[in-house]
C-alpha cells in the first residue's frame, strides 16, 4: 500500500506537470493574439495579422497537445484518486464541468473558426474569434485554480455522516479567497512566459537575420509587456499569494523558508540547504528580519517554525525550499534581464546589441521551469494533505489499483509523452523555420 | 434532481457518441473509403476544425459525474483503471495522428500517421461499445462500492458484442456524415459503405436485444413502469427505418438523421435499462450504485445543475454555429490538415 500511494503521486505529478507546459503557453499567448488582431483590426497593418496568424499556428499545437494531456489528468481523478473523487467529488468537482462547458468550448470553437474561418467569416468576427480563444484559455485556467484552490484551502462544505463532504455554499468554492491571488500568480507566470517566447523568437529571426520587421515588432512587444508582468509577477501577486499561504498553511510557509524554530524578525534566506534531521539551515545567507516584514508587514513580528508542529505534519522540506527559491531567483533574474532590455530599447540598441539577443533566446526555457517550479511549491508544500487539514494524500488514492499497476501506466505515460514532447519540438520547429510570412504561391 | 441528472448525464454521453462518434468513425473508415492522399486529406479536413471540440464533450461529461454521482465515477474509473489508461492512451495517438499527418509530404510518414489514426478510432469504437455493454452486463460490486476489474470480467461475450456493435454502428454515422461531406468517387464510395453497414447494424441490434433480454429478464417490467420508456425503443426502429429511406444516392441529409436517430435511441434504451441503477452489481442487488446512494447532496446538484446547463445552452448555440460555418462538401484549401 505504501508503494501504491508513490506511485499514484509521481504518475499525477509526472502527467500534470507535461499538461502544464502546454498551458501556460496558451494563457499567456491567448492574450496577444487578441491584442495582434486588435491592432490588425484598427490598423489595417498586413503585418500584424501575419503576426497574429504566425502565433495561433503555435497556440494550436499547444492547445492540441495541450488537450490531449488534459483528458488523462480528469480520468485520474477517477482512476488514481478514487477515494478522493468520492470523498470530495460534489465539491471540489463543482469547478471541472465548468471548465469544460463554459472555457473549453469557447476556446476550442473559437480557435477552430479563427485558425480555419479567415475569409469565411467577417473581419469583426474572425477578430471577436480572436478575442474568445484568449477569454477561454484564461476561463480554464480560473476553473483549474478554484479547484486546486479548494483542495489547499476548502470552504463552501460540511462533513457529511457518510465521511465525505458536502456543498453547502457554490460560490465559496468557486469564489475561494485562496483562489484570487493564486489565479493572479499563474495568470501572470504565463504572460512571463508568452512574454519571453515571443522575445525569444524574435531574437532568433534577429540574429539569424530573418523576418527582420517581424523580429523588431515581437522584440518590441517582449520587452515591453515582459518587463510589466515581470515586476507585477513578484508584486503584487507573488507577494499577496505567499501572504494566504501565511494566513492558510503555515507548514508550507516554514517549508518554503527553511524556518525550522519559531523567530520573531525572522531572516528572509537567500541561499542555504536545509537539513531535516537537525532541524536547521546550512551555510545560510541572510537578509536579517525581512522574511517577518514580507510575511506580516512588521520586522518584528513572530513567524511559525517547522517544529511547532509534529514531524508527520511538515511537507517535503528540501522539495520545497529548493523549488521555492529557485522560483524566486529565477524571477529576480527575469526582472533584471527586462529592464536591461527596456533600456537597450529606450537607447534604441535593442536590435543590434546581439549579446542580449542572445540572453533573450536562451532565457525562455528557465521561464517553464519558474512556472512548474512554482506548483511544486504549491502542491508539494502542501503534503501530506491532500485536502489542507480535512484529508490526507494517502487515503485518497484508489485502494482497489495495485502499486505495480499504477507503476505500469506510470512507465507507459512516460514513454507515450517522450514521443510527444519530440513530435511537439518538432512541430512548432518547423513553424518558426517557415517564419511569418504567408508562403509565396 | 437525481432524475433529472441521470438524464442530463445520459443526454451528455448521447452527445458525445453522436458528435465523436462520426469522427471515431471518419477514424475506423478512412483506411478502405479513402484511396490516395487527395482523398484522405478530404476525409480528415471533413472533421479537421471538428474533432477537438467534439471530444471535449467527453471531458464536459466526465466533469459532471464527478459532480453529480461521485462515488459512480470513483468505482467505475478505478474498476477499469487499465482499461481506461487504454482509452486514454487511443485517444492520444488518434489526436497525434490527425495533427501530424499533414505536417511533412513523405507519403511514408503520412501513411503511418493514416495507420495510427485508424488503429486508435478503430479500437476506441470498440471500446466504448465494450465499456457500455459492462454496463448493462452489471459489475462484481463489493459492499464498499468498489471493484476490481479484470480482463476476463471486462471482454466478457455480452459486452465484446455491444463492443461489435458500436463497431459497425459509428462507422456507419460516419459514412452518412462522409456522404455530406464529400463528393465524386468518394462519395460513391461512402454510399455502399452505409449500406452494407446499416444492415448489419440492423442484425446486431436484433441480436443485441434478444440477448439483453435474456441475461436482464427484468427489463420489460421496469419499462412497462415508466411507459414514456418505450419511445427510445421506438425512435431506435425509427431511426434504422429512416435509413432504408436514404438507400439511393442523394439523401446524406436523411442518412445522417437516420444514423443520429439511431445512435440516440440506442443509448437512451441502454440508459432505461439500468435506470435508477448506475452501476449494477452482480454480487448483490443492494451493492448496487444508484442515482440515490451514489449522488451529491441536493444542493450540490441543484446549483451544478443551474451552472451546467446555461453553459451547455451557450455551448449548443455555438457549436451548431461552428458547425454551420464549416459546412458543405469538403475544400482543400492551402491550410488544413
Amino acid at each position: 500500500m505504501g508503494d501504491a500511494v508513490i506511485f499514484h503521486r509521481i504518475q499525477f505529478a509526472f502527467t500534470v506537470m507535461f499538461h502544464y507546459l502546454f498551458p501556460i503557453l496558451t494563457m499567456g499567448l491567448g492574450f496577444f493574439i487578441a491584442l495582434l488582431s486588435t491592432l490588425h483590426l484598427a490598423t489595417g497593418k498586413e503585418h500584424y495579422a501575419h503576426a497574429a496568424r504566425f502565433w495561433a499556428k503555435i497556440f494550436a499545437i499547444n492547445f492540441a497537445v495541450g488537450v490531449v494531456t488534459g483528458i488523462p489528468l480528469e480520468f485520474e481523478f477517477g482512476t488514481n484518486w478514487s477515494r478522493f473523487s468520492a470523498f470530495g467529488g460534489g465539491v471540489f468537482g463543482q469547478a471541472l464541468p465548468l471548465e469544460g462547458v463554459y472555457a473549453f468550448f469557447l476556446e476550442s470553437g473559437f480557435l477552430g473558426l479563427f485558425l480555419f474561418g479567415e475569409g469565411r467569416v467577417s473581419r469583426t468576427l474572425h477578430w471577436l474569434a480572436g478575442l474568445g480563444v484568449a477569454a477561454g484559455s484564461l476561463l480554464s485556467g480560473y476553473f483549474i485554480v478554484a479547484a486546486n484552490a479548494w483542495m489547499q484551502h476548502p470552504v463552501g462544505y460540511v462533513r457529511a455522516a457518510s465521511g465525505g463532504v458536502q456543498l453547502t455554499s457554490f460560490w465559496q468554492v468557486l469564489l475561494n479567497p485562496y483562489a484570487g491571488w493564486e489565479f493572479a500568480h499563474t495568470i501572470n507566470g504565463a504572460f512571463v512566459t508568452a512574454a519571453y517566447v515571443i522575445g525569444g523568437v524574435g531574437a532568433f529571426y534577429m540574429l539569424s537575420n530573418k523576418h527582420i520587421e517581424f523580429a523588431r515588432l515581437s522584440l518590441k512587444m517582449a520587452i515591453v509587456a515582459g518587463v510589466i508582468v515581470c515586476i507585477t509577477q513578484a508584486i503584487p501577486t507573488g507577494d499577496l499569494n505567499s501572504r494566504d499561504v501565511v494566513r492558510y498553511q503555515p507548514t508550507k510557509l516554514a517549508a518554503m523558508e527553511g524556518l525550522f524554530n519559531t523567530t520573531r524578525g525572522a531572516p528572509l534566506a537567500i541561499i542555504g540547504m536545509p537539513d531535516t534531521s537537525r532541524a536547521t539551515l546550512i551555510d545560510p545567507i541572510y537578509v536579517p528580519k525581512t522574511l517577518s516584514f514580507l510575511a506580516y508587514g512588521n520586522f518584528d513580528a513572530a513567524v511559525d517554525g517547522l517544529s511547532t508542529y509534529p514531524k508527520d505534519l511538515w511537507p517535503p522540506v528540501e522539495l520545497t525550499y529548493y523549488t521555492y527559491h529557485i522560483m524566486v531567483g529565477l524571477g529576480t533574474i527575469f526582472i533584471a534581464q527586462m529592464l536591461i532590455g527596456l533600456v537597450l530599447l529606450w537607447a534604441g540598441k535593442l536590435c543590434t546589441s546581439r549579446w542580449f539577443l542572445w540572453t533573450m533566446m536562451l532565457a525562455f526555457p528557465f521561464t517553464y521551469i519558474a512556472n512548474e517550479a512554482g506548483w511544486m511549491v504549491a502542491e508539494v508544500g502542501r503534503q501530506p494533505w491532500l485536502v489542507y487539514g480535512l484529508l490526507k494524500t494517502a487515503q485518497g488514492t484508489s485502494a482497489n489499483v495495485a502499486g505495480g499497476e499504477a507503476l505500469f501506466t506510470l512507465l507507459g505515460f512516460m514513454g507515450i509523452y517522450a514521443m510527444l514532447g519530440l513530435l511537439f519540438l518538432f512541430l512548432v520547429g518547423r513553424v518558426i523555420q517557415q517564419g511569418p510570412e504567408p508562403a509565396s504561391p | 434532481m437525481n432524475i433529472v441528472w441521470f438524464w442530463t448525464l445520459g443526454g451528455m454521453l448521447i452527445a458525445y457518441s453522436i458528435l465523436d462518434g462520426y469522427d471515431l468513425g471518419v477514424g475506423a473508415l478512412h483506411l478502405f473509403i479513402a484511396r490516395g492522399d487527395h482523398e484522405r486529406r478530404i476525409s480528415i479536413n471533413a472533421i479537421g476544425p471538428v474533432w477537438n471540440g467534439n471530444e471535449v464533450w467527453l471531458l464536459a461529461a466526465g466533469g459532471m459525474m464527478v459532480v453529480s454521482f461521485p462515488r459512480v465515477y470513483a468505482s467505475g474509473f478505478s474498476g477499469f483503471y487499465l482499461a481506461l489508461m487504454l482509452v486514454l492512451w487511443l485517444l492520444i495517438l488518434r489526436g497525434v495522428s490527425i495533427e501530424f499527418r499533414s505536417k511533412l509530404e513523405s507519403g511514408l510518414w503520412r501513411s503511418f500517421w493514416d495507420t495510427g489514426f485508424w488503429f486508435g478510432s478503430f479500437l476506441l469504437c470498440l471500446l466504448l461499445g465494450v465499456a457500455l455493454g459492462n454496463v448493462l452486463h452489471g459489475l462484481p460490486i463489493g459492499p464498499s462500492g468498489f471493484f476490481q476489474g479484470t480482463f476476463a470480467l471486462m471482454l466478457n461475450p455480452y459486452s465484446l458484442l455491444a463492443g461489435v456493435l458500436s463497431l459497425v454502428l459509428l462507422p456507419w454515422h460516419a459514412a452518412n456524415y462522409l456522404r455530406r461531406k464529400t463528393e465524386g468517387e468518394l462519395l460513391a464510395r461512402a454510399e455502399r459503405w452505409s449500406r452494407v453497414l446499416l444492415c448489419l447494424v440492423v442484425l446486431l441490434v436484433g441480436v443485441m436485444t434478444v440477448v439483453t433480454f435474456k441475461i436482464r429478464p427484468g427489463i420489460f417490467a421496469s419499462f412497462r413502469s415508466q411507459p414514456l420508456f418505450f419511445l427510445f425503443p421506438v425512435l431506435t426502429v425509427a431511426g434504422l427505418v429512416l435509413g432504408f429511406f436514404a438507400w439511393a444516392p442523394g439523401c446524406s441529409r436523411i442518412a445522417f438523421a437516420a444514423s443520429t436517430l439511431t445512435i440516440a435511441g440506442l443509448l437512451a434504451s441502454a440508459a432505461a435499462t439500468v435506470f435508477p441503477d448506475l452501476l449494477v452489481s452482480t454480487i448483490r442487488p443492494d451493492y448496487s450504485l444508484n442515482i440515490y446512494n451514489a449522488a451529491s447532496s441536493h444542493h450540490a446538484l441543484v446549483v451544478s445543475f443551474i451552472a451546467n446547463i446555461l453553459g451547455m445552452v451557450a455551448v449548443a448555440l455555438y457549436s451548431t454555429y461552428v458547425h454551420r460555418t464549416f459546412q458543405g462538401k469538403v475544400q482543400l484549401g492551402s491550410h488544413g490538415y
